[in-house]
């Protein structure tokens, strides 16, 4: 069991380097996701394989479960959640902007034309959509940028 | 002690963030409800240092578990200090901020966030469980994350995907290193761990786990070679974000190496903190040999942020009472003066339009106060007598000195040159030489007094730094000794 789990943690954490290592931006996120995969299995494996029953006073006799690396991994799981979602979310932002999934590229390129469009049709509008239609060092409009 | 004042600098920020967060439409409950949140926390920091000071350690059991189980709160010295300095830094920077945020950013909850950054920071600060770390620190990047890219501007949305994925990253490692070390030892109890570390018959394999949280902390703190994210994203955010970070984030990394491997990995200082006093060094000369190639006055203070870092980690490198003191010492010099000198870029920006150094010069003589702020913050960066940073420098050279690291002192002293003839550079460019004419504007004079606050204190630490050097000597003691963080946490045993 060790073995299969070790085996198991190694290929996460191998293809999720491979993955962060593209310069394709969904590619990286799929690749962070395996990433932290493997470091859950890791905490769960760190402390030992789970081999009891559940730590439930007075539900019988023998060798129980820790339940502590369970309640970390839980935690873990929910941050990785919620930063995931917030990467995606700059993943399409950057995507919407500058037209393509490419992490590296000039800083400050503008979006093409096109790609402005379509993120204003979406009912999306960027900052960078408005500082192009406003001189430039104007205070910022009050407008909506969610 | 067990002490509730040990849960406030956290639970202020947590309630008065959502209350902000709720209130995010009215920029008035935002700008003046922030501030006196700010005030109030830096109050209760002031009086929990007090406390500590007066009656040793404070704790606090989180829904009454006694530790090893449960959450422990603790507040030793150096925690104090931090939190009272991090206090000082909220209230300035939002000072700062109130004046020039612009209004979108201020509805979009820019308020809110800025309280969630400091829970997470003070709650990184108090936590007396590696586990807790771990959650504090995410608590505090995931706002950073949103600060860093609130906006949505193209510069800032390379940077904030270059920021995100690089501390993800490293917070996977610090996942992975949690559960190696809790394989190991069977607790994640900083003071249980310390215990058990010392006691453990076969030590060496502690080394493991110590090493992967010198990677995981390297690249929060950004040390060498892990510091390619910071001038990539820090520049990129508007000016009282990067302010807040560059005085407090990579702090909160270096406080997690200060406290780890001054309380828990100090079986081995032969291999790791001669390990970490190599990437002292070089994240010193590298830093600081980046900045001076830059000629906009963000990304030159951007990059110093790495240099100085590397002076902290020296030293705690050193490992002894004199190396820990002088290090906290320096951390609190440098995230009051770092914090400054941003402020006071702030002020240019507000005058000239521009960080650019090529489309300034001459500020001196139209504003006399800016360029007197500027050379007494700057003069104190690069530790002229009798500013705090002279007094920082030479306690850490004295401390090196004393232990025959000679070779990572010589560093110090020839990078202290190199982060003079930096700052002269924007003096040079900036202050002297010819009023460019193209519509300077005025500061008003409100926007002065964060930065000068802050000026002022270096100056007051540097005349009168025999206080903080009276009191980091007690909280280094207390650090490298352990007994009394040891006995405060499990004494209820």
């Amino acid at each position: 069991m060790e073995l299969v789990l070790a085996l198991v943690i190694g290929v996460l954490f191998g293809t999720g380097t491979f993955l962060m290592l593209r310069r394709n931006l969904i590619r990286v996120v799929l690749g962070l996701g395996l990433l932290s995969h493997g470091a859950n299995l890791m905490l769960m494996a760190g402390a030992g394989v789970p081999r009891g029953r559940a730590p439930i006073l007075g539900a019988g006799a023998g060798a129980v479960v820790d339940p502590l690396p369970q309640a970390l991994v839980l935690t873990a799981i929910v941050i990785g959640f919620g930063v995931t979602a917030f990467l995606l979310v700059l993943a399409y932002r950057h995507i919407a902007t500058f037209g393509d999934v490419d992490v590296l590229g000039t800083p400050m390129d503008p979006a093409p034309a096109r790609v402005q469009a379509r993120a204003a049709a979406d009912g999306e509008r960027t900052v960078a959509g408005r500082a192009a239609s406003r001189p430039a060092g104007a205070p910022g409009g009050g407008g909506d940028f969610r | 002690m067990s002490s509730p004042l040990v849960f406030l600098p956290v639970l202020l920020p947590l309630l008065g963030g959502i209350v902000l967060w709720l209130a995010r439409r009215s920029l008035g409950v935002g700008r003046w409800g922030s501030l006196a949140l700010a005030a109030v926390t830096l109050g209760v920091e002031v009086a929990l240092l007090g406390l500590v000071r007066a009656r040793g350690v404070q704790v606090m059991f989180a829904g009454g578990w006694v530790p090893p189980f449960g959450i422990t709160l603790v507040v030793d010295l150096t925690s104090a200090i931090m939190l009272v300095v991090s206090g000082i830094v909220g209230l300035c920077v939002l000072g700062h901020a109130v004046q020039t945020l612009d209004p979108d950013r201020e509805r979009h909850g820019f308020y809110a966030l800025y309280q969630f950054l400091f829970m997470g920071i003070n709650g990184a600060f108090v936590t007396g469980d590696i586990f807790n770390l771990f959650v504090f620190f995410e608590v505090m990047l995931i706002a950073s994350y949103a600060l860093v890219s609130l906006g949505s501007e193209p510069g800032q949305l390379r940077g904030g995907v270059h920021y995100l994925v690089t501390n993800l990253v490293s917070s996977t490692l610090f996942v992975a290193a949690v559960g190696t070390l809790y394989g190991l030892a069977g607790t994640l109890n900083l003071a249980d761990l310390a215990v058990k570390v010392a006691r453990a018959p076969d030590p060496a394999v502690f080394t493991i786990p110590a090493a992967v949280f010198i990677v995981v902390f390297g690249v929060k703190s950004a040390l060498f070679p892990l510091y390619f994210w910071l001038p990539a994203s820090y520049p990129a955010a508007p000016l009282p974000v990067t302010a807040v970070f560059a005085g407090m984030l990579t702090k909160v990394g270096v406080y997690a190496v200060l406290r780890v491997f001054s309380l828990v990995f100090t079986h081995d200082p032969g291999y790791l903190h001669a390990a970490l006093l190599v990437v002292a060094g070089f994240t010193m000369l590298l830093g600081v040999l980046g900045a001076v190639g830059y000629d906009n006055w963000k990304r030159i203070l951007s990059v110093h942020i790495v240099s100085q870092v590397g002076y902290m980690i020296m030293g705690i490198g050193f490992l002894s009472v004199a190396g820990l003191a002088a290090a906290i010492f320096f951390i609190v010099h440098q995230i009051l003066v770092k914090t400054a000198l941003f402020l006071i870029a702030g002020l240019a920006e507000r005058a000239t339009g521009a960080y650019d150094l090529g489309e300034m010069g001459g500020l001196a003589g139209r504003y006399p106060v800016m360029a007197s702020l500027f050379m007494v913050a700057g003069l104190s960066l690069a530790g002229v007598p009798p500013l705090s940073g002279f007094f920082g420098k030479f306690l850490l050279i004295r401390a090196g000195l004393a232990q025959g690291e000679v070779a990572v002192v010589a560093v110090a002293i020839v990078v202290s040159f190199f982060t003079l003839y930096s700052m002269m550079k924007i003096w040079r460019y900036a202050f002297w030489g010819e009023e460019k004419p193209a519509g300077l504007r005025p500061v008003p004079a409100a926007l002065y007094l964060p930065a000068a606050a802050l000026v002022a204190f270096s100056v007051v630490l540097g005349l009168g730094g025999e206080a903080l050097l009276v009191l980091s000597q007690q909280a280094a003691a207390q650090l490298l000794d352990g007994t009394a963080y040891v006995m405060a946490v499990l004494g209820a045993r």
